[in-house]
């Protein structure tokens, strides 16, 4: 069953130069991509910095508008995992209400008041803090905290599709695996469907089924995890594979 | 906190400003005469044991004058500005979070605005409305609102970009949520360094309408009208400029002081 499908989207940015902020050209963030995300699974999107990952996820999230295309969502129920946890928490704000915000705002449409206590307690068990953090601000905890805290804020609203924007790549390596397990153990007990954006792909193949890989806005190559890793077939996945080898296999 | 524990002159300022406000607030206690009692027998009397500041051409003792005057002059000071803070932050976080022709339209009405030499726009207003003290508190904040609103809006075209922002949107947040839940509370902090060298501005004006004697109306005393009523006697009794004078002076660097602490400890690229 298909739970997200985008079709031919694309997204200019313009480029403006100068005090008066001139427009002098356009870059094409995400140009023609077509893809479909399965429910239920993991899809990844690798790509290097700057071809159009962060935007391609933020169209599929609705908070960017496409130029051009569609994107169609079977579900209302999304959220987001962002890279830098400095950036994706207010800071002005303590974690209880942070984890609250969604509940509250669900509340809102809905008309329902769930037990947000509860709730909350329960979030912050599900990614191993304990409860003394409720009262605490984000500056102070350690970037691996804060990341399961913007997880904890992710699951808390029950979420079937959630994509998650690098969430690892800010993280030390021996906390990278902690929090992609964390993400992977949610898959399995709670069957959330992930857009997995990473620039790395060892990240990708331990977490995802399926890949696409990007270059300059457009979606070079895409299939199962295992065949692209084994057998690629685009010049520019082959490049991407024989840099890790290169750099070699850490924590494979 | 502790640095600005350290900053010596902003803690100066700071206790200058709990005083005055415990002046306004504690005035009948603080003053040992009635303001406006009139002692026929004692007029412009020279500074002693019995009247601190000395007495003015009514006989009136100066000090109790200044002590009920500060609590005018503080809260023409307080409230001109929080009316100032209440604008600015509304115009400048929808300026900025909205952007485009809404941006365009708040923008320009705040160049206009700041075209205008304000105290002659104070001035006209005051001259066709009546000098009341209420009139003072708005027109002196609806012609300071300016600075608060740029400085906001600019805060606020980088903060709206931020991914706690994003994340809230993602979960349904309409643009009032994110203002107020997200953006102004982490916007306000160099608005508060803004609003504190205002209140020392406010005061300014205020004592400058009085002494052009269109600002507070006596018999109600404010320090503008106390020094104005001084003018007059400058030759004989130089206590009465120069005491009020003296207030007005130390209250607005009070305020700087603070201020410019406040900035310090709020900008840290400028601390050493
Ligand atoms: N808001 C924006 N305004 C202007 N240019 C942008 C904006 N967001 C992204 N871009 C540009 O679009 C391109 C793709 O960016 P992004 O989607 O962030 O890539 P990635 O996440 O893969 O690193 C980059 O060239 C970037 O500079
Ligand atoms: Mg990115």
């Amino acid at each position: 069953m298909i739970l997200a499908k985008c079709e031919n989207v694309r997204k200019e940015f313009p480029i403006k130069r100068g005090y008066l902020q001139d427009t002098i050209g356009a870059v094409k963030a995400v140009d023609g991509v077509s893809l479909t995300i399965n429910k239920g699974e993991a899809f990844g999107l690798v790509g290097e910095s700057g071809c159009g990952k962060t935007t391609l996820g933020r169209i599929i999230l609705g908070v960017i508008k496409p130029d051009a295309g569609s994107v169609e969502l079977k579900t209302t129920k999304l959220q987001a995992v962002f890279q830098d946890p400095y950036n994706s928490l207010d800071p002005k704000m303590r974690v209880c209400d942070i984890l609250a915000e969604g509940l509250v705002l669900k509340a809102n449409v809905t008309g329902r008041m769930t037990p947000i206590r509860e709730k909350v307690r329960e979030a912050l068990d599900l990614v191993k803090l304990p409860e003394s953090a409720l009262m605490k601000f984000p500056h102070q905890f350690s970037g691996g905290e804060r990341q399961r805290i913007a997880i904890a804020r992710a699951i808390i609203t029950e979420p079937e599709f959630i994509v998650c924007d690098e969430p690892v790549s800010s993280l030390d390596v021996t906390i990278q695996l902690e929090i992609l397990n964390l993400l992977k153990d949610f898959r399995r007990k709670l069957g959330i469907t992930y857009l997995f954006i990473s620039h790395d792909l060892r990240v990708v193949k331990y977490m995802c089924d399926r890949l696409a890989v990007m270059r300059q806005g457009r979606i070079v190559e895409e299939g199962d995890v295992d065949n692209v890793y084994n057998r690629p077939s685009h010049p520019y996945t082959k490049l991407l594979l024989s840099s890790i080898l290169s750099v070699g296999l850490i924590g494979q | 906190m502790k640095e600005f524990l350290n900053n010596k002159m902003a803690l100066v300022g700071l206790d200058f400003i709990t005083l005055m406000i415990a002046f306004a607030l504690f005035a009948p206690f603080i003053a040992p005469y009635d303001p406006s009692y009139i002692d026929s027998k004692n007029v412009l009397a020279a500074p002693s044991a019995k009247h601190i500041f000395g007495t003015d051409a009514l006989g009136r003792d100066l000090f109790s004058r200044i002590v009920y005057g500060s609590r005018i002059s503080l809260s023409i000071g307080f409230i001109a500005v929080g009316i100032a803070v209440l604008i600015g932050v509304f115009l400048g976080s929808v300026a900025g979070y909205y952007g485009g022709k809404v941006d365009s339209i708040i923008m320009r009405f705040v160049d206009i605005m700041l075209c205008f030499p304000t105290f002659f726009l104070i001035l006209a207003v005051i001259a066709v409305l009546e000098p009341s003290i209420f009139n003072i508190m708005v027109i002196i904040g609806a012609t300071s609102w300016m600075g608060v609103a740029r400085l906001i809006r600019a805060e606020i075209l980088t903060l709206k970009e931020r991914d706690y922002v994003v994340a809230s949107k993602v979960m349904g947040a309409n643009g009032a949520w994110i203002i107020f839940r997200h953006l102004i509370p982490n916007a306000i902090g160099p608005v508060m360094v803004n609003a504190t060298l205002g209140v020392g501005g406010a005061i300014l004006v205020e004592s400058s309408l009085s002494f052009l004697g269109i600002g507070v109306q006596p018999p109600t005393p404010s320090w503008g009208n106390i020094l104005m009523d001084g003018k007059s006697t400058l030759g004989v009794a130089w206590w009465l400029t120069v005491f009020p004078g003296v207030f007005i002076l130390l209250t607005v660097l009070a305020y700087n002081l603070l201020g410019e602490g406040l900035r310090d400890l709020m900008e840290p690229r400028l601390r050493k």
